[in-house]
């Protein structure tokens, strides 16, 4: 097995997904021949053919409004958005069209062959609009999935899946990683289930759960603790939505308590609806309020990023204080 | 790859400027209201029994529209949205494609849906949101949709399926298909973003789509002159750097032919075209509407003297392909029709409850399933406040 980037895996998905089918295409700024400002896409128009890998027009509601009447027509779409912090100029197209298509037309037509991908998160001097982690926007719309994977193993087999679902699926590529995380992955086809969390660590203490960027934050912060003899639990949510209440359920009843770590702010987060569904779930099991570590409630900031995102220290005092509750 | 700076006029050295109303825009019109031919025009290709197919769908529309307003005003309908004086738009565009060709529609096009044989049955079980219904009562009446058909199914959302045309041409062409995709929107829509992205992508991509706006001189209240300036939609088009003609939308030949043009065009070259079908709204945007507020009578009663139903008889007169006794016969034919259909459709269940969950995802989540259960519950505890599904489930 190669030892690979997140990019390479991201690469490798794509090139294996428009393989398999001559309708396959992927479309969006500067995707073309260029291969993407992040070189996601790169030898993809050599290998296919400008047809089925071309660059757009700078306008993010013409490639989502173009990818679902691509997506309702049979074809396979994968349209990318350059920057997470870009796609809301197609939130119309979305949240109002993706999301609804097969419900509103009561499945005469749908996009489930749409897929969305966009880099997304903090940690590469971005400032506010090269780094927000806009995930729980698209929680809150019933008819799309959202994948955010951890690492270049989880990337390729998550997109794969997500190419294949029969679902609009966002997904949410952590931008910092693109290079930084290195991995083993296989070369062939291999898909990872989606609506579905991974334990990569078991504990007795306390249940730590994040998703994408964050993972190796939580993993850190794990250590820590358990150099003071903390027992911490690992999961990756991987699929926010929907998402799988039943692992997280499980681990919570073992461990008692909950801590989840997200770059996006606090207020009206994933981690909210997480923390609001576990309680009910989980209340006679609990020991400790259910902690959020978490962005401050601003704008994603440029010179103090480090004092603003969720770290491995701020994770493992909230762990502290959680287990010492 | 290469780019290149575009300049085709000639350099000059005194400041220029285009004005903005200098685009000349010439409109197509093969039909006197009187049914007589302007001398020289170029006539579509149609005869007795195409002529007699759009004649027949423009009435069964005037018939519809006329009952189902009627029906929503004794209470039996909560909405609908007539095309009251721009039938012609609709029923002519789809009349000059292929049954392979997609429809997409804003939501005054139903004479597109009656050209391609969506039944009077689908029509009242969309209307009424009953339990056959094909879209399964989620939309408000008047977005009816097919597969079968190639109609797509309509959305609220305004412009929306102006990109989305482009995406499905663009996958119509990838695949080979001698299909093109056509998109109705009306002028005002066409001040939405979604215009520019769509028109800009399908001639930037080179795809097989009809962009059809109806230019029917009102966004319900806002009259055109407060919705853009320029030379009215087409002027757009050759913004964009696509084929651009500009019809009387009222003049069916007018708007077959164009249509017929445009599609060959679409599918040889595979190129975008834009027909802007110039027309009025006759009716009320809608039957929450009511256009007394904004506009005058003496201006409605210009434009129904323009009628294209009437205007498309007298032709059919002209040829001797129509007559009066057939006239009268076929509307009060249609009269019968729409009302016993009314009769059936308003008696119809409502959708079970179980379509609640469906067609979010492919497959109801375990969380849908949960909240589902917990509505059934509720239900069952509260019968008399949930009639249409309380002892059905």
């Amino acid at each position: 097995m190669a030892q690979i980037n997140l990019l390479h895996a991201i690469n490798s998905a794509l090139d294996i997904a428009m393989a398999e089918n001559d309708r396959t295409v992927c479309f969006g700024e500067d995707v073309g021949h260029f291969g993407g400002v992040f070189r996601a896409t790169s030898g993809l128009q050599e290998k296919y053919g400008k047809a089925r890998c071309f660059n757009t027009p700078l306008v993010e509601q013409g490639i989502i409004g173009f990818a679902n009447g691509l997506a309702a027509q049979g074809s396979v779409a994968i349209a990318e958005i350059q920057f997470a912090d870009y796609i809301f100029p197609a939130f119309d197209q979305i949240v109002n069209e993706a999301a609804k298509f097969r419900y509103r037309t009561g499945n005469e037509f749908n996009v489930g062959k749409l897929t969305i991908r966009t880099p997304y998160g903090g940690g590469i001097a971005g400032g506010l609009y090269h780094s927000q982690s806009p995930e729980a926007y698209f929680a809150h719309t019933p008819g799309l999935k959202v994948v955010i994977p951890r690492n270049p193993y989880q990337a390729k087999g998550l997109l794969l899946a997500s190419i294949r679902d029969d679902n609009p699926v966002i997904f949410f590529e952590p931008k910092r990683l693109y290079r930084a995380s290195v991995g083993e992955v296989p070369e062939e086809d291999y898909q990872l289930p989606l609506g579905k969390a991974e334990v990569v660590q078991t504990g007795t203490d306390i249940t730590l759960l994040a998703w994408g960027a964050q993972m190796e934050i939580i993993e850190k912060a794990a250590q820590m603790a358990s150099n003071d003899g903390i027992s911490c639990e690992v999961v990756d949510l991987r699929t926010i939505l929907p998402w799988d209440i039943e692992t997280i359920s499980n681990s919570v009843m073992k461990t008692g308590r909950l801590l989840i770590s997200q770059e996006a702010p606090l207020t009206a987060g994933f981690a909210s609806e997480i923390a609001a569904t576990i309680q009910s779930e989980c209340f006679l099991h609990l020991e400790s309020p259910i902690a959020r570590v978490c962005g401050l409630d601003t704008p994603y900031p440029l010179a103090l990023e480090k004092e603003y995102v969720s770290d491995h220290l701020k994770v493992y005092e909230a762990i502290k204080k959680t287990v010492n509750f | 790859m290469s780019t290149e700076i575009y300049n085709d006029g000639p350099v000059v050295h005194q400041p220029t400027f285009i004005d903005g109303h200098s685009v000349e825009i010439p409109e197509l019109r093969i039909l006197h209201q009187d049914g007589t031919t302007y001398p020289g025009a170029d006539l579509p290709d149609i005869d007795q029994t195409l002529a007699t197919k759009i004649y027949q769908t423009l009435a069964f529309h005037r018939v519809l529209d006329e009952r189902m307003v009627a029906s929503q005003r004794q209470g039996r309908l909560s909405f609908y949205m007539t095309a009251l004086g721009e039938e012609a738009a609709s029923v002519g565009g789809a009349a000059g494609l292929e049954p392979q060709d997609m429809i997409m529609m804003q939501y005054r096009e139903q004479g597109a849906l009656m050209y391609r044989g969506f039944s009077l049955e689908n029509f009242m079980n969309q209307l009424f949101s009953n339990a056959e219904d094909l879209g399964k009562g989620r939309q408000m009446p008047i977005h009816y949709g097919s597969k079968a058909l190639n109609c797509m199914t309509v959305s609220s959302t305004l412009a929306t399926q102006i990109p989305q045309a482009t995406g499905y041409a663009y996958g119509q062409k990838l695949q080979g298909l001698d299909a093109v995709t056509i998109c109705y929107f009306g002028e005002g829509a066409a001040s939405e973003g979604d215009f520019h992205a769509g028109l800009n992508m399908a001639a930037v991509q080179e795809v097989p789509v009809i962009f059809f706006c109806r230019n029917n001189g009102y966004a319900i209240s806002t009259p055109s002159e407060e919705q853009f300036r320029g030379n009215g939609i087409a002027s757009r088009g050759v913004g964009y750097g696509i084929k651009t003609i500009r019809i009387d939308g009222n003049d069916i030949l007018a708007v077959l032919k164009a249509t017929q043009i445009a599609r060959a065009y679409a599918v040889k070259e595979s190129k975008p075209v834009l027909i802007e079908a110039m027309s009025y709204r006759l009716g009320a945007h809608s039957t929450s509407d009511d256009p007394s507020g904004y506009r005058t009578k003496e201006e409605e009663a210009k434009w129904q003297s323009n009628d294209p139903i009437l205007r498309m008889k007298n032709w059919m007169l002209k040829q001797n392909w129509w007559d009066e006794a057939q006239e009268t016969a076929l509307y009060e034919q249609y009269r019968e029709q729409v009302l016993a259909a009314v009769k059936v459709a308003e008696k119809i269940d409502k959708p079970h409850i179980d379509t609640m969950i469906t067609d979010v995802y492919d497959v109801p989540s375990a969380q849908l399933q949960a909240q589902l259960d917990e509505v059934k519950v509720h239900v069952k505890k509260y019968p008399e406040a949930y009639p249409f599904t309380a002892g059905k489930f």
